[in-house]
């Protein structure tokens, strides 16, 4: 009965994937154990799709194909979707980033080889684009583009956070809004350790 | 009943002697048709009901005339069905008006800001025919603060206010009404976005007393001024009903609390203490200040909770009828001490994070729940979920007097939804949101078709259904075949061809508020439903398979109907395919404030 997904072909890059959307139906057969929010650490979002987005909550949905058997259009938000009132999606937002760090949500930010370190509200940001252009000014250094499979490639820095696990993690692998609340600190790598993380 | 007086006879319309034009003294009986009249007149004030009123309305035009004379409450179910000069000349003793506007599916960006449905052109009518005017209700309305304006100068009576999602007014035009509406009993602002324009409207409200026993602004985002509102809430002997926003604290709040223990609602706020309180500070009895409040029955806000001081709400709990935690990130630890004393409670609202752990200890205890809510704090598709199958049969089994639900989850399976078609069949509203698309029965692997069909076979009482997961046509013919009564209908992702659409449209006859996003219901599904839409309040389809062709065939075969082509912002475009059709019955044509991205066929 599952659709099928136009990825399945590739090399089941699908299962872990993470689009910055919505995903929906491939949930099924994937056993999520975990019962907290990380299980999908490992995906890789569409940074780019997060920058072309137009603006908070109106962002359009192309027309879900009507035929199930299609996959859905790729890695597009799905307006209104689940069915919440967006003054009730705010409100908890609000709550979840509260619950990280009180009012504003601040984190340190060191670099490789730099004196000393720096810190910045990540509430201020709404997207990695955002987050990572302030960076790169802050420091005075180029990170690049993010890309699924090559994290950061071509660039002599990766951009690294630590979650509430304790584990560093590539800035962009998973949706803003996790990354938000689970962001304790970061750490821009350079040199060969950088460059080791985007193979 | 006069029985005799000086009259005129008039030509009447209906039967009955014929016109004259003279005056007579009238000392016999009167003729028997005014004398039904009269009876009429004084039957019909106690009519209540809108159904036995239009009912009524239909015998003859005698009875309409009279049923029109003596109807108090105007409801108007889509603004648009009609026209304020209409309704308005048709009744002309209106105390209390209820309007709708927006489908519902607007709340969830499914429709571009400023279609429609303003509440300017009402109010405009009204000021002129109806300066008795008490009570107006409104829902999914854009109303302005000219609008507020017009409405507190207008009626000198006014009494009550209600706006339930309505957007486009702000602090200001909230000003007006506190300072014009010296009658006001009722200011209920419910689930609405009120603009800050930097006005202190609380302290609008007359300083030298107010007949307010109502006042719910939990939904303004705005800071208020406390002094003002301490001020307020002492110079109001008659209130019951109080919500406050989340930018009042539980310090604020207690000095509320004591100076109103009469209270019946309270909406607490943030729940959480000011900045400028230090840790481990003694700070007020707030266990004393909610035990003074032997009246509370209804318990809401919780906004900013810090769940060390829910245990202060103890002493009421024993008496709470109704309970909204749906803002607070309570876990089942927290929620369990207090739940337990809850043994009155009827209405529920809560979020996914008590677990199904929460709900089970919510079904040991309440055993008079009628309505439970259960809203996800995380609305997204891709992660585990905290409540699942297993609560809902937890609830089916411990609260067999169920009414109505609303329950997010991850996942399900087909045996609890069974399960709670049997264990609850006084169920009038059954809405699941299993919020991954198109998700099976996450043990089995099957559709939840069986689920949804044995919550319309068993629940005999059921009108509002609201179905997700993984469904075929099959879940549809359910529906038809033994959905009878069901009148609201909100269908997502689901269904696998027209047939679907066709089986609902065919088999559901009192069907009045159908709701449908992204399903493959194409132009013959739709044609399905000719004999039925003049009876539907509305037909709302997004992203389906339909036509500009199919609509317009629906335009043609019914012209009282307004089938309105919705196009996304950024796809003007006039291609084949219909982005969004809503449509609805109205005895006035195409609406004359059509924004650009809207086009009527």
């Amino acid at each position: 009965m599952e659709r099928s997904m136009a990825y399945e072909s590739d090399l089941n890059l699908k299962a872990t994937e993470l689009r910055l959307g919505l995903p929906g139906s491939d949930e099924p057969e994937k056993p999520s154990t975990t019962p907290s929010v990380r299980s999908n650490k490992r995906a890789s979002p569409e940074i780019s799709e997060e920058s072309r987005s137009k603006g908070s909550s109106c962002v359009s949905s192309k027309v879900e194909s009507g035929e199930r058997d299609s996959a859905p259009p790729a890695k597009e938000q799905v307006v209104g979707w689940p069915p919440i009132r967006s003054y009730r999606k705010n409100c908890l937002r609000a709550k979840k980033n509260d619950q990280v760090d009180g009012a504003g949500m601040y984190v340190k930010v060191s670099v490789d080889g730099a004196p000393y370190l720096r810190k910045i509200d990540l509430q201020v940001y709404k997207s990695y684009p955002e987050l990572l252009e302030t960076l790169e000014n802050m420091f005075k250094l180029t990170i690049g583009e993010y890309s699924e499979k090559e994290g950061y490639n071509g660039s002599d820095f990766a951009p690294t956070y630590e979650d509430k696990d304790g584990d560093w993690m590539l800035v962009g692998d998973v949706p803003w809004d996790m990354f938000i609340s689970s962001c304790k600190r970061l750490r821009i790598m350079k040199g060969s350790e950088a460059r080791g993380l985007s193979c | 009943m006069i029985l005799a007086q000086t009259r005129t006879y008039t030509t009447g319309s209906g039967p009955g002697p014929g016109p004259s034009s003279s005056s007579v003294l009238e000392y016999l009986a009167p003729c028997p048709d005014q004398v039904l009249e009269n009876v009429l007149e004084n039957v019909l004030w106690f009519l209540t009901s809108r159904k036995d009123r239009n009912a009524a309305s239909l015998v003859c035009r005698s009875w309409y005339r009279v049923e029109a004379l003596t109807r108090s409450d105007l409801f108007i179910g889509n603004c648009y069905a009609v026209s304020p000069k209409r309704a308005t000349s048709r009744f002309t003793r209106i105390r209390s008006v209820t309007l709708k506007g927006r489908p519902r599916f607007a709340d969830f960006n499914l429709m571009p800001p400023n279609w429609g449905a303003h509440l300017a052109p009402w109010v405009s009518a009204m000021a002129l025919t109806y300066p008795w005017l008490e009570k107006v209700h409104l829902k999914r309305m854009s109303v302005t603060d000219d609008d507020l304006a017009l409405l507190a100068e207008s009626f000198s009576g006014f009494k009550e206010l209600v706006l339930v999602c309505c957007d486009g007014f702000g602090t200001s035009g909230l000003a007006i009404v506190a300072s014009r509406c010296r009658q006001l009993k009722v200011l209920d602002l419910i689930e609405s976005e009120v603009s800050d324009d930097d006005v202190d409207w609380i302290s609008y409200f007359p300083d030298t007393g107010t007949c307010l026993e109502s006042l719910i602004f939990d939904c303004v985002e705005c800071p208020i001024d406390f002094d003002a509102l301490e001020r307020l809430v002492a110079n109001s002997p008659s209130l019951k009903k109080l919500r406050l926003n989340r930018h009042v604290s539980m310090g604020q709040l207690h000095r509320l609390m004591v100076q109103a223990p009469r209270l019946t609602h309270l909406g607490t706020g943030s729940f959480s203490p000011s900045e400028d309180v230090a840790q481990g500070e003694q700070g007020p009895d707030y266990v004393s200040a909610f035990a003074a409040c032997k009246s509370i029955v209804c318990l809401s806000g919780f906004r900013e909770i810090i769940p060390d001081y829910l245990p202060a709400i103890n002493p009421v709990c024993a008496n709470l009828t109704s309970l909204n935690f749906s803002y607070a990130n309570v876990s089942a630890e927290h929620l369990k001490p207090i739940i337990s004393n809850c043994h009155k409670l009827q209405i529920f609202w809560v979020l996914d994070s008590i677990c199904d752990e929460g709900l089970q200890a919510v079904a040991a205890t309440c055993k008079e729940l009628r309505e439970l809510r259960v809203f996800p704090f995380e609305a997204r598709e891709d992660i585990e979920g905290p409540v699942s199958e297993v609560g809902l049969q937890a609830v089916s089994e411990g609260c067999r007097k169920l009414e109505s639900i609303l329950y997010f989850c991850q996942r399900m399976t087909n045996a609890a939804v069974v399960a709670m078609s049997k264990n609850c069949p006084d169920l009038v509203v059954f809405r699941l949101c299993i919020m991954g698309r198109h998700r099976p029965d996450h043990v089995t692997g099957e559709p939840m078709d069986e689920g949804f069909g044995a919550i319309v076979m068993n629940c005999k009482k059921l009108t509002r259904l609201a179905v997700s997961g993984l469904l075929t046509d099959r879940a549809f013919a359910y529906i038809g075949k033994y959905g009878k009564i069901v009148r609201t209908l909100s269908v997502a992702f689901a269904g696998d061809s027209d047939m679907g659409l066709k089986y609902v449209l065919e088999g559901c006859p009192r069907l009045q508020k159908l709701e449908i996003r992204d399903s493959p219901f194409g132009d013959a599904a739709l044609l399905s439903g000719l004999h039925h839409y003049y009876n539907m309040r509305f037909l709302w389809m997004s992203a389906c398979n339909l036509s500009n062709q199919g609509c317009q065939q629906i335009a043609q075969a019914l012209p009282r109907l307004v089938v309105e082509v919705i196009k996304h912002e950024d796809n003007l475009d006039m291609d084949e395919n219909v982005d969004t059709l809503y449509m609805y019955r109205s005895l006035e044509g195409p609406r004359d404030d059509v924004p650009r991205f809207v086009s009527i066929l």
